[in-house]
């Protein structure tokens, strides 16, 4: 049985490494799954405390996560394909109006 | 044994995802992501989480990639190659990122006593989980419906050519 | 538990394995001779021309769409149905408020006629008027009698 400690330290590097993604790219896409890494890494977190504290709640939690991160998935890459028929493009620094 | 099989998916996990933000080809980018995902299911089992590991696979690797690689089809452009643009602040994102992981660190050193008693974890997640969303997470539960359902219409409704 | 998980690990491992053995094995005894014309991808005889990144129909991200969404559904019936059971006829009331406020999305989808595959529409059917295409016009007996006198 690995202590926690484990799970925490390597939650927060997948989370970093997200942090970097959605800094340092310029595609939407690949912020998107930038997103889709920091989200894995807190529910990495969920399910570690879940089995420290003996408590299947968090586990619950991860599933409603799971849920939401289907949802944004869906709208999100909806709205860039929307967005690359408009402006054929999908860079983040095109994306600068309101409306169109 | 088991410290190993951690290292071997955590290792899986991380480098698949410096490969996602790593890589200059949307592809690799997405392949990549597979592993990740994989490699966590793996450790959602290692933690004793058998439902949320199949979940993870049927979610994010059947479905949540596809929808992704579906989403890179209809945006690749005729001719290219995704490029990394070169105007952008590099340095500033990885100082922050770093130091985003250098706090995150020192929270969890911070707290020497994470109560690392071995836990033996629940057994049987599947009922219990079940019982949950049915008792006390029954408004979360009917919330979540409606929540895909205004997803499905919504992106339905995004994603339709106008002129048809 | 964490054993009967470590038979699904030592079952994908083996999966593995084979594999690259399978692989290795061919790798070793098979001839390897590439030449230009081998290395180029598989188009039923043809040359392979353009890009393979065409632009695919918005309708496939429609379907998959669909799909995730009622996948997250399937994994909501999963929990339900192992407990169902015992808890009776309440849970079966819930169930069906969660699947039916998705069916109005089905519904909606349906309506919207989302599902259904346009298909283009044939231009030379049966019942078509040939009549106005140059290729199959009758011959012009004045233009023919003129050729003739040419000759």
């Amino acid at each position: 049985m690995l202590p926690i400690e484990y799970y925490l330290w390597f939650a927060a590097a997948l989370f970093a490494i997200g942090v970097a993604g959605v800094l340092l790219r310029r595609n939407v896409i690949i912020v998107f799954m930038s997103i889709e890494l920091m989200l894995n890494a807190v529910n990495v977190t969920f399910i570690a405390f879940s089995r420290q504290m003996n408590n299947i709640d968090g586990q619950i939690f991860v599933f409603f996560v799971m849920t939401l991160a289907a949802a944004e998935v869906a709208v999100g890459l909806a709205i860039i394909v929307a967005m690359y028929r408009n402006k054929k493009s999908i860079n983040v620094q095109d994306m600068n109006l309101l409306k169109w | 044994m088991e410290s190993f099989v951690f290292y071997i998916f955590a290792f899986m996990v991380v480098a698949g995802g410096w490969v996602v933000i790593y890589s200059n080809n949307l592809i690799y980018s997405a392949f990549s992501l597979l592993f990740t995902f994989v490699g966590l299911a793996g450790l959602y089992g290692l933690l004793m989480a058998d439902f949320i590991a199949a979940t993870q696979i049927l979610i994010y690797a059947g479905g949540v990639l596809i929808l992704l690689l579906f989403g890179i089809m209809l945006t690749a452009r005729k001719t290219s190659i995704e490029i990394t643009q070169s105007n952008l602040p590099r340095l500033p994102g990885a100082i922050i990122s770093s130091l985003i992981f250098l706090l995150l660190m020192v929270v969890i050193f911070s707290e020497p006593n994470w109560n690392s008693a071995t836990n033996p974890g629940v057994k049987e997640t599947v009922p219990v989980i079940g019982k949950l969303l049915m008792t006390k997470y029954l408004i979360p539960f009917e919330l979540a419906s409606i929540l895909l359902l205004a997803a499905l219409i919504g992106s339905v409704f995004i994603a339709r050519r106008e002129d048809s | 538990m964490l054993w009967d998980l470590g038979s699904v690990l030592m079952f994908m491992v083996t999966s593995l394995v084979i594999i690259g053995i399978t692989l290795l094995i061919a790798k070793l005894f098979r001839r390897d001779n590439p030449t230009e014309e081998k290395l180029t991808s598989y188009e039923c005889g043809e040359d392979p021309v353009g890009n393979p990144w065409v632009q695919f129909n918005i309708r496939f991200y429609v379907v998959a769409l669909i799909f995730l969404i009622f996948e997250v559904e399937i994994v909501f019936l999963y929990p339900w149905a192992t407990v169902f059971k015992e808890m009776g006829f309440f849970t079966f009331v819930e169930m069906m408020i969660f699947v039916g406020i998705l069916l109005v999305g089905y519904a909606y989808v349906w309506v919207k006629g989302d599902l259904n595959w346009v298909l283009p529409k044939p231009k030379y059917t049966a019942d078509f008027d040939y009549s106005n295409v140059p290729r199959f016009k009758k011959p012009d007996a004045e233009k023919a009698r003129k050729l003739q006198a040419v000759e």
